[in-house]
């Protein structure tokens, strides 16, 4: 399942974020992930941002020591690669609204991209802090989707948070999913606004990960673990853990506050 | 059907299969998960006196289904942080087994004392971690450090006191027999096996450790002739510990000489609900056999082969 590959593109996306394409040609969907090894640093867990044919995709925001590294990383760079691992997106529903915060948009683009290809009519929420950082906003409208932006200091779209910007959209219009990701204070906000239109509604969730398998219990969520029963959990699960928007597990397992 | 609830020198169990250290048991929830789903009793993750990261990623490599390669590094929040956890599997009624890890008999008898303060029902001791610096194997390697460990232990605390026992050494029933000299209440045998995977297109070790532990399908028939030697060796009880995935497998480590076992990387494989298919599997086949215990199993293939040889 792991194999060594090497980087065939590098695209800055944002001043932030960069997408890294590679061959891989196990089937992926999205959602799933994959375990990202920098030989001489680390693995760390990256949802696919491209899953359709050999080549896919991660797009990495420059945040931990390693993603720092990661991001300035150039083509060429030999790399490891296993998964996928997880669940994927439930694609069956007509009418999406995505919300997505930040980097958030990596996993749901991909998403969105089939579901629109599969003939759904999809609305996306999209935030940042500045416009820059939007992140796809060209990809979600070149696959003809609705983009409602916001921006944490005003430069594009509605000043202040996604979260307004949806619960507008969830007024505005009657979807049969919501599908977020994004900061877990912000998902929670959206899942909870999702509930109260009546719409059921998903949410992909980031853990310290280590085997990627469901046994070393870092990304214990729950009763769950983020990489065999997640990352995509339906909001009832997530409301449910004790974890979600509250702690995370660092790397020795001590709950550290979100 | 057969009497599944078995007793280990004072350990008293619902069914033989526990969830062996190291699997799940970051936290409470996960424990009591396990238990919920059948397991006999759950094992802690390795515990040791401070919060402790563990090595970088990659930690872990696959091969198919027969093994599982790990570097974990021993990662745990450290005796002071931990409790909380045990507490949750506590108080979903499970049967916890507290898991330490120290590089001497002083800081194995500190540990003994506050896990046992934490309300677990036994201590097991890694002295057989074939991948940590100063833990492990290399504490417990020398029969004369490992009786001396025990012995420190059994001192400290009035619980039963478990000794997992390393492969990675000449003579596994030898160090058997010296925590039965330290005071053991049972062993357990085996941790992984030390091994390592080389990839070839990078050139270079995939974990990043090095290092690695081998478990699963792959070390089974390993772990079964150190359970097999033990029980010629020792008289307190044995947990069999190495690649068991099915009733089938259980029963051969019985046979053996195990009274109780430990399941792992079953569980990464198989997902948890391996422990109610071991379960259910094992009463049947002991009805089968017409055994009306497990008890009545341990070690009959010893006897059978003498019997054979007369």
């Amino acid at each position: 399942m792991r194999t060594a590959v090497r980087v065939t593109e590098r695209i800055v996306e944002t001043p932030s974020t960069v997408t890294w394409r590679f061959p891989f040609p196990h089937a992926a969907a999205p959602g799933q992930f994959v375990m990202l090894w920098i030989p001489g640093d680390d693995e760390i867990p990256m949802s696919l941002s491209y899953t359709g044919g050999a080549s896919k995709g991660v797009t990495v925001k420059a945040m931990g020591a390693t993603s720092r590294h990661v991001v300035e990383l150039p083509a060429g760079t030999a790399i490891g690669v296993r998964g996928p691992y997880g669940n994927a997106f439930d694609l069956s529903a007509r009418r999406i609204l995505a919300v997505a915060g930040g980097s958030g948009a990596a996993v749901l683009a991909p998403a969105a991209e089939q579901a629109r290809a599969q003939g759904a009519s999809v609305r996306v929420a999209l935030g940042a802090t500045t416009a820059p950082e939007l992140l796809f906003l060209e990809r979600f409208r070149a696959m003809g989707a609705s983009v409602d932006v916001a921006t944490d200091d005003g430069t594009a779209g509605t000043r202040g948070y996604v979260t307004v910007v949806a619960e507008r959209a969830l007024a505005e219009e009657r979807f049969e999913a919501v599908w977020t990701c994004g900061p877990e204070v912000m998902m929670r906000k959206v899942l909870d606004a999702a509930a109260r239109h009546g719409v059921p509604a998903f949410g992909s969730v980031e853990r310290h990960m280590k085997c990627a398998l469901g046994m070393c219990d870092a990304c214990a969520l729950g009763p769950y673990h983020v990489c065999v029963d997640g990352p995509v959990f339906p909001a009832e699960r997530l409301s449910a853990a004790p974890e979600f928007g509250v702690f995370h597990r660092n790397s020795a397992g001590q709950r550290v506050r979100s | 059907m057969s009497e599944l609830s078995v007793r280990v020198g004072g350990l008293a169990l619902r069914n033989p299969f526990l969830l062996a250290s190291g699997i799940w048991g970051e936290s409470g929830v996960s424990l009591a998960g396990a238990w919920a789903a059948g397991a006999g009793g759950v094992i802690t993750k390795s515990i040791g006196s401070g919060p402790r990261p563990g090595y970088p990623n990659p930690t872990v490599e696959t091969y198919g289904s027969w093994g599982l390669l790990n570097a974990m590094g021993l990662p745990n929040p450290g005796i002071h942080e931990y409790p909380q956890e045990i507490r949750v599997a506590l108080a979903a009624g499970a049967t916890v087994i507290g898991s330490i890890f120290g590089g001497d008999a002083v800081e194995f008898a500190e540990l003994a004392r506050a896990m046992a303060a934490t309300g677990v029902a036994a201590l097991e001791l890694n002295l057989s971690c074939p991948h940590a610096e100063g833990f492990g194997t290399e504490v417990g390697s020398d029969p004369a450090d490992v009786e001396a460990i025990v012995r420190a232990v059994v001192r400290e605390v009035k619980l039963p006191v478990i000794a997992k026992i390393t492969p990675n050494a000449a003579d596994p029933a030898g160090l058997a027999e010296a925590a039965e000299r330290g005071g053991a209440a049972a062993v357990s045998a085996i941790n992984t096996l030390r091994a390592i995977a080389i990839d070839t297109t990078l050139r270079r070790p995939v974990l990043a450790h090095g290092l690695g532990g081998l478990s699963g399908p792959a070390i089974k028939p390993v772990g079964l002739a150190c359970v097999w030697q033990i029980f010629e060796r020792v008289r307190i009880p044995i947990l069999g510990v190495g690649g068991i995935s099915t009733p089938e497998d259980a029963l051969e480590y019985i046979l053996a000489g195990a009274r109780a076992v430990e399941v792992g990387t079953a569980v990464t494989f198989a997902g948890i609900g391996v422990f109610g298919q071991l379960v259910s599997g094992l009463g049947h086949r002991l009805d089968e056999l017409g055994y009306r215990r497990v008890e009545d199993a341990v070690g009959v293939a010893h006897e059978t082969r003498r019997a054979g040889d007369r």
